[in-house]
């Protein structure tokens, strides 16, 4: 019998996929390095070696942090899309189209407005009010869904995402407007932007990476009981209620630690698990580490794309994302119902 | 292994559905649940398997199922219901072995000895094992509800509780099937129930049946319950005489 997980080679090939677009896309942009030099820096830099010059300036100090950044946060997006749609059993889910994002924005701009601080972490205060916003939403949307359509179809959940993120995003306007300089663009907040990545940025989006993916790795074979229905789920022996509060908790903190790093960047989850389902089958054991190292060549492909397309005018990364996704949506939607029709 | 019901209700939306059903089963036991459409059917063996609240005490071997953790309910008692949509591509084999998640656990789960043989096993036992790197998705509605009775299979509980088993299957795999679970139920510790609307069935292969009027059960064996004024009853037409009209066609 075959086994489901990921593979060896498998793993092996999405990483030095993954770290080839890395290195690419630390090379291109509004001055062009080459690809030996960049390479040859950054392993130098890694051993702890000294580097100068133009090129290691470039690289380490603008160019590094950033696409380690947007890698980070690609590779969370999609991993927290393809958990909810695993979990809602619905192939449209994702961040953006829930309004988790928009719910996230909202609770970041909140902290920064008001001032919400953690003793000891100076944007603790911005990551944790996103997270908690996150959840709120993700919660408020389940229970409005609940109690127009306890089936929690499809069309029913993704019609209220796009009401409530309509809405969030006219909260999130009115109070950056009133804001004035405090804040960040509204086109940031809802389009995204890594030109303001840092190390300590790529460190923080890595441990919640590590500690939001684990839990959610640890619940692969339960979500894939979920997909086939929640009630079939708990038929199986699957502790439904445990489930889902650790998914949504895992995938509200890491949408949260994105959006209040890189801003709302949408489609992300939407496009990349549909592809890699493609690619590795929906078993959600190969499903998920497919996501990681699809997520982060989609945004970074997509970043290179915001930076270079336009150049030297930058365009918000969420500009490109979202017109991919909204082509991906169509398509899913469309093959779905060609699947319903069989 | 004994399966002890006493006085089940469900209520729901300010109505209740299921209306104090009792019955007890033992090993080799297949109780049939039988009943006009609406008549609690559906919702009881739901109720027992945890899927919706009810009051009433349901307990396998004097534990109730109710306080049960999900895995261990799961080895006690497996449902397979009528739903046979799926969104994803899964691959047959990959469903069926989910039938195992209660013996294994998360992705870090230890080790399932007997699994991937009740899993073959399961897949020959529904004619699946050639199509079991086929997706769901390509797969007729037959096919995928033998899918789904592949991984109840192979979950391997105690009770095994089916809805409507012989739905979307021709005659030739309603016969293997009904044939498969008369077996089944003669192993050591087993037990099924099934939800029938075939009442000729019910009684060919029942040894207990529960018969629903209105949310209320009446229990007994198929000869005490099944009789020509309690149908009669319960369906509001002469039952006997109508399967004496269809099948009496069938004798010459």
């Amino acid at each position: 019998m075959r086994r489901d997980g990921f593979g060896a080679a498998r793993l092996a090939f999405f990483a030095l996929l993954t770290l080839a677009v890395m290195l690419v896309c630390v090379c291109v942009g509004s001055v062009s390095l080459p690809l030996a030099e960049t390479a040859k820096t950054i392993v130098r830099a890694a051993l702890g070696r000294e580097t100068s010059g133009m090129t290691a300036s470039i690289v380490l100090r603008v160019r590094l942090p950033r696409v380690l950044c947007t890698a980070l946060t690609g590779a969370s997006l999609s991993l927290c899309g393809a958990a909810m749609q695993g979990l809602l059993r619905n192939p449209l889910a994702d961040g953006s189209t829930l309004g988790v994002s928009s719910g996230a924005s909202l609770g970041a701009v909140t902290a920064i407005l008001f001032g919400v601080t953690l003793p000891g972490l100076p944007v603790g205060g911005t990551m944790a009010m996103a997270m908690l916003f996150a959840f709120l939403s993700l919660c408020l949307l389940l229970a409005l869904a609940l109690a127009l359509d306890r089936t929690l179809a499809t069309g029913t959940i993704i019609l209220i995402g796009v009401v409530f993120s309509m809405f969030v995003s006219a909260l999130l306007s009115l109070l950056v407007t009133f804001a004035g300089e405090r804040l960040r663009t509204v086109t940031f907040w809802t389009m995204g932007s890594m030109a303001s990545a840092s190390y300590s940025s790529a460190l923080t989006l890595s441990v919640a990476l590590l500690a939001c993916g684990g839990a959610l790795f640890s619940q692969s074979r339960a979500l894939d009981a979920f997909a086939l229905g929640e009630e079939r789920a708990l038929h199986l022996g699957v502790n439904v209620r445990r489930v889902k509060l650790t998914v949504m908790i895992a995938v509200c903190a890491l949408i949260g630690v994105c959006v209040s790093i890189g801003g709302g960047i949408g489609f992300v989850g939407l496009v990349t698990p549909h592809m890699a389902r493609r690619l590795v089958g929906a078993s959600h054991r190969r499903l998920l580490p497919a996501c990681l190292f699809g997520g982060a060549v989609f945004l970074l492909l997509s970043d290179l794309a915001a930076r270079t397309l336009l150049s030297p005018l930058e365009l918000p990364v969420g500009v490109v994302t979202s017109l991919i996704g909204a082509v991906a949506f169509v398509a899913i939607l469309l093959r779905g119902r060609g699947e319903a029709a069989e | 292994m004994n399966l002890t019901a006493k006085d089940i209700r469900v209520r729901a939306g300010g109505k209740e559905i299921v209306r104090g059903a009792s019955f007890a089963l033992t090993d080799g036991d297949w109780l049939m649940i039988v009943g006009p459409n609406g008549a609690g059917k559906t919702t009881l063996v739901r109720a027992l398997c945890g899927g919706v609240p009810c009051e009433g005490e349901a307990t396998i071997d004097g534990e109730a199922l109710s306080a049960m953790r999900p895995a261990l309910r799961a080895r006690r008692v497996g449902l397979l219901d009528q739903q046979t949509g799926v969104t994803y591509a899964f691959s047959v084999e990959e469903v069926v072995r989910l039938g195992r998640y209660a013996y294994r656990g998360g992705a870090f789960g230890r080790g399932d000895a007997d699994g991937e043989r009740l899993v073959e096993e399961a897949l020959h036992a529904t004619g699946l094992y050639d199509k079991r790197r086929q997706s769901m998705l390509t797969l007729s509605g037959g096919e995928r509800q033998r899918a789904f009775l592949a991984q109840a299979l192979c979950q391997d509980p105690s009770v095994l509780i089916l809805d409507e088993p012989g739905n979307h299957l021709d005659l030739a795999y309603q016969r293997q099937l009904y044939a498969l679970l008369d077996d089944w139920r003669r192993r050591p510790g087993k037990a099924v129930i099934s939800v029938m609307h075939d009442l000729a069935l019910a009684r060919r292969y029942g040894t207990r049946v529960l018969l629903m009027e209105r949310g209320a059960g009446s229990f007994g064996t198929p000869r005490e319950v099944l009789t020509r004024e309690a149908l009669s009853r319960a369906f509001g037409m002469d039952v006997c005489a109508w399967m004496r009209d269809v099948y009496g066609a069938w004798e010459a």
